[in-house]
């Protein structure tokens, strides 16, 4: 067992702390942009009160895009990486609930990656407060006096879901998120090293299948819950009930990638020796599936919606026809057409290079999938791409290479005890 | 299988799945032509120990599907938009483009079917499984519990066979 320690080298160290920095940087400067920006406007404003302002019938929705273009942008960023945190989470309950065997190899990696996701959640923590605290208004339904009659900005629909859609009761899910998904990650991880240290595993092994049993139970209300609060409430009006397993779908299928990307990276640096291409295979297939399961999911949604074709639901369908055509298709041909073409044969799932191909198209793809689901809801048409975009993504990817990597060093990469060690190093095809 | 050897054959009856895989490792190391295993359930890593070519099924499915496709678009065009165009929920109906995604699980579905039906066929065919075909099986008592392994009799054959774990040994 020569290679069970991982070591996160200083060069990974300097890399992951560059990335967060520039990306800090990069936010910083694209908000100092967004309120510059934002001020010159609401002078112009003020210069047209009266003409601009007289038929506006979107409720003061628009007037607020380039004001939360940088925070949109930030939660774009923050849903894409809670996905990979969330999803690998939730892989890793699953092979605890099903006894899985195979798996058994490479669930230091899932546990790696799932301690991450506590950060995008504080990410989340912190978008709601400022939220509520006027700083933005990505989520529509914060904004002052849209719940009260006597207000100019009142929204008969809105106000009705008030026992849902208020501030307090949406900081608290937000705060219990934080403690289901943070806490299975921590119980999750703490049990495992635990494990290590005792003489046989055979206890902990069926507490891991309890505590991984009880966390699908909550993962499909709070998932559900988590994605109509975070993204389909920035469409207050809209309503959808396939969009909890649709933005599951998509967190999921990007985190398997991210998963594959991981497991290749160890093997090539030549970690992880009891890993084999069977091992790679089924994790392609995994995301090859769910890449399709994502697909279906979409068209579901689409096609319902389309075919039905009433006033109520299409206007999340014409916002995304319509300004973002070009951004809407594209993200479609990267997560299904691509995906399927190169990674449907058997061998292209066992060469690393096939499904770091097929990871770029899923990842970017992904990526597209949430800035689509968020931009045009709160931002309209003054969408774009540009510092803080990029400077959200190098942060949160700084900090996830910070982390990841940190709790793969500080751990062996393989469980001593682990009641499926030795089903996992006989597994074949 | 494809051996055109007409030496005769020895059938040697296994009891254990395990034993067959490892038997058939050993056989082949020791250079005896195996002719054909039978078995009541696939074996895991049969076809691998027994050198088998690579199933190009796989590529056969995939042109099948494309079939399937092909004929999907062009029984929803002909139906749907040429021969008699109908315009159902107010779709407008008189391109395929623009009804397309009302046509997706009937191109979804047709794929799905004339791959696995095509694939099938393709295999029975190939396998000589089709209806009528001669039974080749020489022992029953391989569909149930028992498994068998057919080789090509050379010197000592008998003693090898017995080695690796065969409960009888028949020559035919």
């Amino acid at each position: 067992m020569l290679n069970t320690m991982f070591v996160f080298t200083s060069k990974a160290k300097i890399l992951a702390v560059s990335l967060t920095l520039v990306g800090l940087i990069m936010l910083l400067i694209g908000f100092n942009t967004s309120i510059a920006q934002n001020s010159d406007q609401s002078h112009a404003e003020v210069s047209h009160a009266g003409d601009s302002h007289a038929g506006d019938s979107h409720g003061g929705h628009e007037d607020h895009g380039v004001a939360n273009r940088p925070w949109s942008a930030f939660l774009v960023n923050t849903i894409f990486f809670l996905g990979i945190g969330l999803g690998t989470l939730f892989f890793l309950a699953i092979q605890y609930a099903a006894q899985a065997g195979w798996s058994a190899g490479i669930l230091r990696v899932m546990e790696a990656v799932s301690l991450f996701v506590i950060v995008p959640i504080l990410g989340l923590l912190f978008l709601a407060i400022t939220g509520s605290m006027h700083q933005h208004h990505i989520w529509h339904w914060m904004q002052e006096g849209i719940m009260d009659p006597l207000s100019s900005n009142y929204d008969s629909l809105i106000a009705g879901k008030e026992a849902y859609l208020n501030a307090p009761f949406f900081i608290l899910r937000t705060i219990i998120y934080l403690i289901i998904w943070g806490g299975a990650a921590y119980l999750f991880r703490r049990n495992s090293l635990r494990e290590d240290r005792l003489p046989s595993g055979q206890n902990l092994f069926f507490t891991q299948r309890k505590l991984g049993a009880v966390f699908i139970v909550l993962y499909a209300v709070t998932s559900s819950t988590s994605a109509w609060d975070f993204i389909m409430s920035i469409d207050a009006h809209w309503f959808s009930t396939l969009f909890g397993w649709y933005t599951f779908a998509g967190m999921f299928v990007t985190s398997l990638t991210v998963l594959n990307l991981l497991v290749i990276y160890l093997r090539i640096g030549g970690y992880l020796p009891w890993v084999n291409s069977n091992h790679q295979h089924d994790l392609g297939k995994f995301m090859f599936a769910f890449s399709v399961f994502w697909t279906y999911l979409w068209f579901s949604q689409y096609m319902l919606i389309w075919y039905s074709n009433i006033p109520e639901e299409t206007p999340y369908y014409l916002a995304r026809f319509g300004e973002y055509k070009l951004l809407f298709i594209t993200m479609v041909v990267l997560n299904f057409i691509m995906p399927i073409l190169v990674l449907m044969s058997r061998d292209a799932k066992r060469i690393a290079g096939f499904i770091g191909l097929a990871a770029v198209f899923v990842l970017a793809g992904h990526w597209m999938d949430h800035y689509i689901m968020i931009m045009p809801g709160s931002v309209g048409y003054n969408y774009g791409f540009g510092w803080v975009e990029i400077g959200g993504f190098l942060f949160y990817a700084g900090i996830f290479i910070y982390i990841v990597l940190h709790n793969l060093s500080s751990a062996p990469l393989l469980m001593k005890n682990h009641a499926m060690i030795h089903e996992s190093k006989l597994f074949h095809q | 299988m494809a051996h055109t050897d007409s030496s005769p054959l020895i059938r040697a009856i296994y009891t254990d799945d395990d034993v067959v895989l490892s038997a058939v490792k050993t056989l082949r190391e020791k250079g005896m032509k195996i002719k054909e295993v039978y078995s009541p359930f696939p074996i895991h890593g049969l076809d691998k120990a027994l050198g088998l070519k690579e199933t190009r099924i796989a590529m056969a499915a995939f042109i099948y599907g494309l079939f399937g496709l092909t004929v999907a678009i062009t029984l929803t065009a002909y139906t749907m938009n040429f021969d008699w165009p109908q315009n159902i929920g107010g779709k407008p109906s008189m391109t395929w483009g623009m009804n397309m995604p009302a046509f997706v699980p009937i191109l979804f579905e047709l794929t799905v079917f004339f791959a696995a039906h095509l694939m099938v066929w393709t295999f029975m065919i190939i396998n000589g499984l089709y209806p009528g075909a001669k039974e080749q099986n020489p022992d029953p008592r391989t569909t149930d519990d028992h498994f068998m392994i057919e080789v090509h009799a050379v010197k000592g054959a008998v003693d090898v066979l017995k080695a690796s774990g065969a409960k009888e040994i028949s020559e035919a």
